[in-house]
């Protein structure tokens, strides 16, 4: 390592001005520089201590001695000899190898921060802590901890998982990804679409589960939409492919409604019924942007036809003049590529508007007659209603409460409820 | 690293037709050659059907044994190639090309290498 007095640094800064740099550079930088000692050091957990060394001694040092000119690169090399320098005297009985071989001559501090090779670091770390072998819990797990840096007890409170749980299973899948010889590495591209889609299904399962709550009473957990968000836009800079901006633009834009989306006592708001004044026009301008971006390219899937969907909603002024007919016309293509009955439900649903509800009704009828969403309280909830629509209210009421026994979620079964005392009314 | 490739189908070579069995068998010898010239091959052995299988305990030293393989499940361990690879993607390249994958499933599985098994199993010298 090059001693600090040789380095190009700034006049010396205050302690204070010195301690908010460093905390600056934590926050913005800390992962990044982290991904690149994964690399160089081929394990989680030495990267993780080497991290916190290397800002421990920036901490101590970078007051007396002034910011180095390339604080990312000081902060990588200071880490990677700190470690090397352990596992050195740690094995000092053992054998030397791994030591030697960590702190090969060859590679040069210059050469440990070259920012092309650097992007490539959080690219790997995303597709490892995403990679098919990992159970899907696993990769969430890990991606929020090592990815975005959250903390396992903030981890834990989002998933309602206890901490020792959560901190369990990180460790099991560090394990694994250590035994099952998981590599660092961003796929060849001919392996791309398999391995970019648990990768986009992970980032959408965080913000879904901060969209909307799976139970307990509150409808979103924002924290959890905002960082997966932030993964998206990492992902779409770093591998700017059609499905990965589909997934940002579905995000942005469902994020959009957020404020609109529950009234201030909880009660969950419909679309139709949303303030769309209250709806977020700069996210909705960033999602459409990347959905057509993603669309022109001709090689979207199922997330970009869905933000499509989204966008089509979000460029309604008002609920009566959505287009319906493009919304369907989506759905059928959507089903093309990515059939489900959820898919399908949302496609009987856009039929009933452009159509009316008795053509939107047989389509439900059709889907719950195979019992495939028998479970699914929104079934239910759409078929009520339909039926309300078409004044055949003891069906929607029948369908209404068998959508509110099926429901886990408060603000939900409130609007169930309301729905239900509008028909008796 | 090792691992090992468990082939399971829920269809062996004994329940196939005779043209479908050779045409099995070619794909395999076309398989294993290009493993053997790319350096992952380590070694392979096609197996019986569990219906040829005995499992056994010993419990108090004595040795119980009942037919049929230890779990009865609808696909069936028809065979396995141990290879050598880079990491778990290289693993999952070469595993991929295994014929018998795209009849049924190649569980992969990575072959312990810590120190104790080594000495325990007598390869001690490491590089086996």
């Amino acid at each position: 390592m090059k001693t600090n007095q040789q380095q190009p640094k700034s006049s010396p800064l205050s302690e204070n001005a010195v301690r908010e740099a460093v905390n600056a550079l934590y926050r913005s930088d800390s992962r990044h520089i982290f991904a690149t000692l994964i690399r160089l050091l081929g394990d989680f957990d030495l990267a993780e201590e080497a991290l916190h060394e290397a800002f421990r001694i920036a901490l101590e040092q970078w007051p007396r001695d002034g910011v180095p000119a390339n604080p990312k690169a000081w902060l990588v090399s200071t880490g990677r000899f700190k470690a090397v320098d352990g596992i050195r005297r740690r094995a000092r009985l053992d054998v030397l190898e791994d030591a030697d071989a960590l702190a090969d001559p060859s590679s040069e501090d210059t050469e440990v921060w070259d920012d092309e090779g650097v992007e490539d670091d959080r690219l790997r770390l995303i597709f490892t802590c995403c990679h098919p072998a990992l159970s899907p819990d696993a990769q969430v797990a890990l991606t929020l901890r090592e990815v975005c840096g959250l903390a396992t007890e903030e981890i834990a409170r989002a998933f309602l998982t206890p901490a020792a749980t959560l901190a369990q299973r990180i460790v099991r899948t560090k394990a694994k990804i250590r035994d099952a010889g998981i590599p660092y590495q961003v796929p060849a591209y001919a392996e791309l679409p398999d391995r970019l889609e648990p990768v986009l299904r992970v980032i959408y399962l965080v913000f879904n589960e901060g969209y909307s709550a799976s139970s307990g009473p509150l409808l979103t957990r924002h924290d959890l939409s905002e960082e997966a968000i932030r993964l998206g836009k990492l992902l779409v800079e770093l591998l700017p492919e059609p499905e990965a901006q589909g997934l940002l633009a579905l995000m942005l834009l469902q994020e959009s409604r957020r404020a609109a989306r529950s009234s201030p006592n909880g009660e969950l708001i419909l679309l139709d019924d949303q303030d769309r004044g209250l709806w977020n026009r700069e996210q909705i301008a960033e999602g459409t942007a990347l959905v057509e971006r993603a669309l022109l390219s001709r090689r979207f899937g199922p997330y970009a036809l869905q933000a499509a969907i989204a966008a089509v909603h979000a460029n309604a002024i008002d609920a009566a003049a959505t287009d319906w007919a493009q919304i369907a016309a989506l759905y059928e293509m959507l089903m093309r590529t990515d059939s489900s009955p959820v898919i399908e439900l949302n496609h009987a649903v856009a039929v009933a508007m452009r159509d009316g509800p008795a053509a939107g009704l047989d389509l439900v009828d059709d889907i719950l007659g195979r019992g495939d969403l028998a479970d699914y309280h929104l079934a239910h909830a759409a078929r009520a209603d339909l039926c309300r629509r078409l004044g055949r209210t003891a069906e929607a009421r029948a369908a209404y409460e068998q959508a509110l026994g099926l429901t886990r979620q408060e603000p939900e079964r409130r609007f169930l409820e309301r729905r239900l005392r509008e028909l008796q009314g | 690293m090792k691992y090992l490739c468990l082939i399971c189908a829920e269809t062996v070579l004994e329940q196939m037709t005779e043209a479908a069995a050779e045409k099995h068998l070619e794909e395999y010898v076309e398989f294993t050659q290009a493993i053997k010239e790319s350096g992952h091959y380590l070694g392979c052995n096609r197996l019986l059907p569990p219906s040829a299988a005995i499992t056994l305990r010993v419990r108090n030293g004595k040795v119980t044994t009942t037919d049929g393989p230890f779990a009865e499940t609808k696909e069936q361990l028809g065979g396995y190639y141990l290879i050598e690879a880079r990491d778990l993607n290289e693993a999952i390249q070469v595993a991929s090309r295994i014929p018998g994958a795209k009849h049924g499933c190649v569980e992969v599985r990575p072959v312990a290498e810590d120190e104790q098994t080594l000495k325990a199993l007598g390869f001690a010298d490491a590089s086996r």
